[in-house]
């Protein structure tokens, strides 16, 4: 309707002067309005269905694990805080988070270290560029089931191809199912099969946005390579680096298909003696296979209390971080202004990316724009 | 001493910009490789009998038998039902992303409104929050509508994404001049066919990226699929019923697994560029 309104206004000859103004101020209030209240229009839509189908079942949880809640019979009684209590005292709760926190460290700390040696290797004057940094990200096309069945395969005790090799080295073969640290090791390596690549396609992208100047000057002054990385690459990708670390904590604390698929003979999931059953997967087993969905949802409550915090504790240290490194920009641009073109080996070691500066004091959404403006 | 000094300098003037030696491209080579070795490995074992992994070797090299493998993975799973919900699933997801994202992030960019901080606020508070938590009460939901077991109810959770209207934002924060809108008005558009005619062709780019990423993120998501339609699998729950069996025949199921990752290595040779361009400006993860 007021797109033809729109329209005739202009084609409409402007000859009746106040046909002409009587039709602006028509069109002028309906502008108004448009104006007014389109906008609400545009953003109901996402906060209607995320209410829906994000906050609401978030909210619900919460009101499931304060009744005993059976799959089958639906709500029965309401226990208030009973089955947080119950969880909280059940030794197979805190084996799962032992054992969710144990493969997110081995998957998350190599991986951090892998993918940043790859994006340096990546940040250089290549030939067949966008050739190698496809090549990297092959394994992030094959998705997690996939990858779950493959090195399932591959660390099988019965001719699986680790174990073969491992003899080739002379190392007795290892009960990469049975026992618990080889069980959360090939886990832990199926997600960094899969993400080490991706996240070190992300850390070359803050790693380009680093001035190339500042490297040469800092040759100049006869820094190598290592402390070059040291004193210029490391501090300038940092933001890009946190906000790595924070999206993988979030994933790598509700890591499930790996270790579902990763046994098949073991019914419950997660191995014979729960040896690698992670958190989720203990939550799947309770609603869906012991039925109780009370306790349950508290599962998943605690578990969604222990990521917010996992996130809380990371924010503030990377706005730390941030604060910090403003500091240090702006105490390098006042020397700069001092004595203009002549770095210092000094200035060289403090010289984080004047994009910081942006960022500073942010929250981890802004370190995501950092990386954003990088291309 | 002062003299060599001089000379390296004058040697190498452009530091960064010299071509690297043989090492970087040994390093680059090993990656490569280690990374396409598992799907070698899904490869050679998929073409081979079971009996190939009861040797004193594993085998190196394919088998013949990829098609007599495959022909049992047809047998034992829907695999053509299971290809068709995920691509009705991961297109009706990414086409429902895309589209209120877009909406969204237009209107959190560039029209002013009362509250839009306070929302935006909100849309970025909620991108961390983990709602693969809230499959309980969604799962109870589906069971009273009667819904489970149909390709619906694995949508519907991911119809909408925080994550999706932050990025559309910050791309179009950037892309759109503020006077180019005051353009149109002035040209008697209204919001509407602003956002049409200014908003969508200046979006395009990073619509594309969006939609490849939700596409992905769609395809490859096993937990509630699992929960809700394991009767009406999608591709990578059907994937994983090959091995629900005690007893794992491996040749089968590495044989499923190489089929079940063509698509996305299809989509992969099509759009690697776009894919890489998308993570290196900080798209999407996880």
């Amino acid at each position: 309707m007021t797109s033809t309104l729109g329209q005739q206004a202009r084609t409409s000859p402007p000859a009746g002067r106040p046909d002409r103004r009587a039709g602006l101020t028509f069109k002028h209030k309906l502008g108004r309005l448009d104006l007014k209240y389109s906008p609400y229009i545009y953003v109901a839509p996402f906060f209607l269905l995320f209410a829906t189908v994000g906050l609401f079942p978030l909210v619900y949880t919460f009101v499931v694990s304060l009744n005993d809640w059976n799959l089958l019979s639906g709500p029965g009684q309401w226990v208030g805080f009973g089955n947080f209590v119950k969880e909280l005292h059940d030794e197979l709760f805190w084996n799962s988070l032992f054992n969710t926190i144990s493969i997110f460290l081995l998957s998350s700390v190599p991986q951090v270290i892998a993918a940043t040696f790859i994006a340096v290797v990546l940040d250089q004057n290549l030939r067949a560029r966008t050739f190698w940094r496809m090549s990297v990200l092959i394994p992030y096309v094959v998705t997690p089931v996939a990858v779950a069945l493959i090195f399932s395969s591959m660390f099988s005790p019965e001719g699986g191809l680790v174990n073969h090799l491992l003899a080739l080295i002379g190392v007795d073969p290892i009960a990469w199912k049975l026992d618990t640290l080889p069980s959360h090791l090939a886990i832990a390596n199926m997600v960094n099969f899969r993400w080490t690549g991706y996240n070190a396609l992300i850390l070359l992208a803050a790693m380009q946005a680093v001035p190339r100047d500042l490297y040469e000057s800092a040759e100049l002054d006869g820094a190598g390579s290592v402390r070059r990385f040291f004193s210029i690459t490391l501090p300038s990708i940092r933001p890009t680096m946190i906000f790595v670390i924070i999206t993988s904590t979030i994933g790598g604390l509700q890591i499930f298909t790996e270790p579902r698929l990763y046994d098949a003979a073991s019914v419950t999931g997660g191995g014979a003696h729960r040896q690698f059953q992670t958190t989720v997967l203990y939550l799947w087993e309770m609603a869906f296979q012991r039925q109780n969905f009370g306790r349950a949802a508290a599962i998943a409550w605690i578990l969604f209390l222990i990521i917010v915090m996992f996130g809380l504790v990371n924010f503030l240290i990377s706005r730390r971080i941030a604060s910090a490194d403003s500091r240090v920009v702006s105490k390098r641009a006042k020397r700069k202004l001092q004595t203009p073109g002549t770095p210092t080996p000094s200035t060289v070691t403090a010289s984080p990316d004047t994009a910081d500066a942006g960022i500073a004091e942010t929250d981890p959404a802004h370190t995501h724009t950092v990386t954003t403006d990088t291309q | 001493m002062t003299t060599t000094d001089a000379r390296a300098r004058k040697r190498k003037p452009m530091g960064m910009s010299r071509r690297p030696g043989f090492l970087t491209y040994g390093i680059l080579i090993a990656l490569m490789l280690g990374g396409a070795y598992p799907l070698w490995w899904s490869f050679v074992v998929g073409s081979s009998p079971t009996s190939v992994l009861s040797q004193d070797w594993p085998p190196l090299l394919p088998g013949g038998q990829f098609w007599k493998n495959v022909a049992e993975v047809f047998d034992t799973i829907p695999f053509w039902q299971a290809l068709l919900n995920s691509i009705i699933v991961s297109s009706v997801i990414t086409i429902s992303v895309v589209t209120f994202s877009t909406l969204a992030g237009y209107a959190f960019a560039k029209l002013r409104f009362r509250g839009s901080n306070a929302l935006m606020v909100f849309v970025v508070a909620t991108m961390a929050i983990p709602t693969q938590l809230g499959i309980i009460p969604l799962f109870i939901l589906m069971r009273q509508f009667g819904w489970t077991g149909t390709v619906g109810a694995i949508i519907i959770p991911t119809l909408v994404t925080a994550f999706g209207v932050f990025f559309m934002r910050q791309y179009l924060v950037d892309v759109i001049p503020d006077e180019l809108i005051d353009a149109a008005r002035v040209d008697g558009a209204n919001t509407i066919s602003t956002f049409w005619h200014v908003a969508v062709p200046a979006a395009r780019p990073a619509m594309a990226i969006l939609a490849l990423f939700t596409f992905m993120m769609a395809w490859t998501d096993f937990l509630w699929p699992m929960i809700v339609a394991p009767q009406n699998p999608t591709l990578q729950v059907a994937l994983s019923q090959l091995q629900s069996a005690r007893y794992v025949d491996f040749s089968v199921v590495l044989a499923g697994a190489v089929l079940a990752t063509l698509p996305l290595l299809i989509l992969f040779v099509v759009a690697g560029r776009q894919l890489i361009s998308g993570i290196m400006a900080g798209a999407v993860k996880g």
